[in-house]
C-alpha cells in the first residue's frame, strides 16, 4: 500500500491529459554561471520586448555572477533602476490585438509549462526548436509543440527558416495520426548544434528564473535533513531510555 | 523547586486549575501501553496544525487577497505570491511549508482516521471523539478548499468555480446560494476576499475549537489501543490502570521521535520536491487565473479526488432533479456517513486483531475503492472510467450501509483481557 500511495502522489501528472500525445526532447537544463549569463543576454535581447518577467528584478541577476555594473551596461533596456522588476513597454490590450493574445509573463514560465510529457524546461527547449513555416499563419509561423502559436520565430535569425513535412502514420487504433517532421530549409546564423545549446542556455536561464531560491533551498535541505536525521537518532536513544522499564 | 517558584503557581492554582490541568492531561492521564506506529498520526496532526498557523500568520503579513491587475497585467494575489517567493526573505520556505503543509495535513488526518477504522476507536464510548473528528475533517476540507483560491492561478480559480457551480444545482434556492457564496455572479475579487478571511479567521477558529474538543473528549473517556480494550476495567492497588502508563513523560519522548521522523519526510518535500510532483502545487496554478481561459482539464488538488470522484460518479437525474444534485448529495453523505459508524458497527470487539475475515476483507476492499476513486478524480472522465468510478462509489457506501449485517456476521476471535502489548 505504501507503493501505491507513492506512485500515487509522484506518478507523473495525468491530470492535464489534453488527449494528444506530446513528444518533448529532454532539455540539458545547465546550473552553469557561464550557460546561464548566455541565457540572460538571449532572454533580455530576444524575449523581453513582448514578454515581460515581472516577479524577476534586475539586480538578482547578481545571482548568476554577474555584477551591477554589468547589468546595468548589457541588461538594462527598459528600466533605470537595477532594483526594478523585468517589465516591458508594450500595452496589453495592443499586444493583444496585434497577436491575438497578449504575450504571457515569462517569470514562471517554466513552472506552469510542466505536464505529464515532461517538465517545463522540456517543453520550453522542444517549443523553441519547433518553429516552422507556414503560410496560412498570419505571422507565417507555426509550432510543432503549439499548434497555431500566436508568436512569431523570435529567433530565426539564428536558427534559419525549417519547413514541415507532414506523413500519415497508422495510430494503432485504426485511424491515421498526423506526424509533422521537421526540415531546415534555410539555414541561419548558427549551426543545429549550436543552436540547441543556445536554446538549452536560454531554457536554462528560465528554469533559474522560474525559482532563483531553487540552489539554496537544496542546500539549506541537506542541512536540515542532516540535523534531523541526528535528532532522530537521538530522540530515539531518549526514548528508549525511559521506555526500558515498559514491557 | 524553590519556595519561591512554588508561591508562585500555588498563588495560580488557586485562581485558574494550572497544575490539575497538567496533571490531568500530561502527567497523570494514563495511555495504554501498546500505542504501535498508526499512533503517531493524532500527535502529528496537532503538529501540522501549528505549521500551519504559524506560516499562516506570517503568509499574511505578506499576501494580497486582490483580483484586479496590476501595472504588469498580473493579478495582484498571484503577484504578491511570487513577492513572497522572491522578494520576502525567507518567504518561500515559510509558502512551501503552508502549501506542503496542506497536503501534509490530508495524510496524517487520513492515516489517523484509517487507524479509527483498524481498531474500532470510534465505538463507545468514543462517539463523541469520533463525531468531533467527523466536524475536523470536514472544516478541514472547507479550510482548504478556500485556500486554494488565494494563489488566484488559474487552477484556484477553475477550481472554486466547479465546486461553487454545484451549489447552483440544489433546487429552489441554488442558483441564489451560489450567489451568496461567491459574492457575484462569478468568482471575482468578492469572492477571492470572502474566501480569504472564511480562511485565516473564521475557519481556522473552528477548527481550533474542534480540536480542543476533540482532546477533551478523548482525555475524558481515555484512548483506546490495538487491542480494543479498556484499561480502564483494570485497574492497580493505586487506582491507576494496570496498562496504563503516564502520557508525559513516556508518550511525550515518544511523540518527540514520531515528529522527527515526520519531520524528516516533510523536509524532503519542502526542500526537495515542493511541487510534489504536480500534486501539492498543481503545474497549471503557476499561471494567473484567467476567467476567459477554461483549461482543458480541470482536477482537484489530491485531497478532494475520492469525493469529488464520488459525486460525479452520480449520472442519473432523480425525481426531475439534476444528476449534478444528486452527485452533490453524494459526496456531501460520503463524508456524513463517516459519522455515524459507532453506530452501524455491531461487531462484538473493536479491533481489527480479533474481528473475522469478513470484515478483513471488506475493509480492504473499501481501501481500494477509496485509493481508485482518488486515482480516477485527477483523470478526465471516460465512460469506462465512470463505470469504474460508479463501481467504487457502491463499494464506498457499501462498506458503511451494509456494516451492521456483516459485522455481525463476521467469526470474531475472543478478547483478551489485557493488551498484549
Amino acid at each position: 500500500m505504501k507503493k501505491l500511495l507513492t506512485s500515487l502522489l509522484f506518478a507523473p501528472l495525468l491530470a492535464f491529459a489534453s488527449g494528444a500525445e506530446l513528444h518533448l526532447d529532454k532539455a540539458p537544463v545547465s546550473t552553469d554561471p557561464a550557460a546561464l549569463q548566455n541565457g540572460a543576454k538571449l532572454f533580455v535581447n530576444y524575449c523581453l520586448n513582448c514578454h515581460g518577467a515581472s516577479y524577476m528584478r534586475y539586480n538578482r541577476l547578481q545571482q548568476i555572477g554577474l555584477s551591477e555594473q554589468m547589468i546595468k551596461d548589457n541588461l538594462m533596456f527598459t528600466a533605470d533602476k537595477v532594483g526594478e522588476p523585468m517589465r516591458i513597454a508594450m500595452q496589453r490590450d495592443e499586444a493583444k490585438a496585434w497577436f491575438g493574445a497578449a504575450p504571457p509573463d515569462l517569470t514562471v514560465i517554466s513552472r506552469s509549462r510542466a505536464s505529464e510529457f515532461g517538465s517545463g524546461a522540456d517543453w520550453l527547449y522542444t517549443y523553441l526548436r519547433s518553429f516552422y513555416r507556414d503560410s496560412e499563419r498570419p505571422t507565417g509561423w507555426n509550432n510543432v509543440v503549439f499548434e497555431n502559436v500566436g508568436m512569431p520565430h523570435v529567433l530565426y535569425e539564428l536558427q534559419g527558416e525549417q519547413i514541415a513535412k507532414v506523413t500519415e502514420k497508422d495510430d494503432g487504433h485504426g485511424g491515421k495520426a498526423k506526424e509533422i517532421s521537421l526540415e531546415l530549409a534555410k539555414p541561419g546564423k548558427m549551426s543545429k548544434d549550436e543552436y540547441d545549446k543556445a536554446t538549452a542556455d536560454l531554457v536554462s536561464y528560465l528554469v533559474w528564473m522560474g525559482e532563483p531560491m531553487a540552489n539554496t533551498r537544496k542546500s539549506i535541505g541537506t542541512a536540515v535533513i542532516a540535523f534531523l536525521g541526528v535528532l532522530f537518532v537521538l530522540s530515539y536513544l531518549l526514548k528508549k531510555n525511559y521506555w526500558k522499564d515498559i514491557h | 523547586m524553590t519556595t519561591k517558584a512554588q508561591a508562585v503557581i500555588d498563588w495560580v492554582d488557586e485562581r485558574f486549575p494550572l497544575t490539575s490541568s497538567i496533571k490531568g492531561h500530561l502527567t497523570e492521564y494514563y495511555a495504554p501501553k501498546n500505542f504501535n506506529f498508526w499512533y503517531f498520526f493524532g500527535s502529528l496532526a496537532l503538529l501540522v496544525l501549528v505549521i500551519q498557523i504559524v506560516t499562516g500568520i506570517f503568509l499574511v503579513m505578506h499576501y494580497k487577497p486582490d483580483a484586479s491587475l496590476n501595472a504588469a497585467g498580473v493579478p495582484v494575489a498571484f503577484a504578491s505570491v511570487e513577492y513572497i517567493m522572491r522578494d520576502v526573505p525567507g518567504g518561500w520556505l515559510i509558502r512551501y511549508m503552508h502549501s506542503t503543509g496542506a497536503s501534509a495535513f490530508f495524510i496524517v488526518v487520513y492515516l489517523h482516521m484509517f487507524r479509527g477504522l483498524l481498531y474500532g476507536s470510534y465505538r463507545k464510548p468514543r462517539e463523541l471523539i469520533w463525531i468531533f473528528g467527523t466536524l475536523i475533517f470536514l472544516a478541514l476540507m472547507a479550510e482548504a478548499f478556500m485556500g486554494y483560491l488565494l494563489p488566484w492561478g488559474q487552477m484556484s480559480f477553475w477550481g472554486a468555480q466547479v465546486i461553487v457551480n454545484l451549489f447552483s444545482a440544489i433546487p429552489v434556492i441554488g442558483p441564489d446560494l451560489s450567489v451568496v457564496i461567491r459574492g457575484d455572479f462569478v468568482v471575482s475579487d468578492a469572492t477571492l476576499n470572502r474566501f480569504f478571511s472564511f480562511h485565516v479567521i473564521a475557519v481556522p477558529l473552528i477548527l481550533i475549537g474542534l480540536v480542543a474538543a476533540h482532546i477533551v473528549a478523548l482525555h475524558e473517556v481515555g484512548s483506546n489501543n490495538p487491542d480494543g480494550v479498556e484499561i480502564k476495567k483494570k485497574k492497580g492497588a493505586d487506582g491507576h490502570p494496570l496498562d496504563g502508563i503516564p502520557f508525559h513523560p513516556y508518550y511525550t519522548v515518544k511523540d518527540i521521535v514520531g515528529v522527527v521522523g515526520f519531520l524528516i519526510v516533510f523536509s524532503f518535500i519542502v526542500f526537495f520536491a515542493p511541487e510534489g510532483g504536480g500534486y501539492f502545487l498543481e503545474f497549471n496554478n503557476f499561471i494567473p487565473a484567467d476567467p476567459l481561459k477554461t483549461p482543458p482539464h480541470i482536477a482537484p488538488v489530491w485531497y478532494f479526488t475520492p469525493f469529488y470522484s464520488i459525486l460525479r460518479a452520480v449520472t442519473y437525474p432523480l425525481f426531475g432533479i439534476d444528476a449534478k444534485f444528486w452527485g452533490v448529495v453524494a459526496m456531501g453523505a460520503a463524508v456524513v456517513i463517516i459519522a455515524f459508524l459507532p453506530w452501524l458497527d455491531r461487531s462484538p470487539v473493536k479491533s481489527i486483531r480479533y474481528k473475522g475475515g469478513l470484515f478483513k476483507a471488506i475493509l480492504a476492499v473499501f481501501i481500494v475503492a477509496f485509493f481508485i476513486l482518488g486515482y480516477l478524480g485527477v483523470l478526465p472522465p471516460t465512460p469506462g472510467r465512470t463505470l469504474v468510478s460508479q463501481i467504487c462509489s457502491v463499494i464506498y457506501f457499501g462498506f458503511f450501509l451494509l456494516m451492521p449485517w456483516y459485522s455481525k456476521m463476521d467469526k470474531c476471535k475472543p478478547e483478551p483481557d489485557r493488551v498484549t502489548g
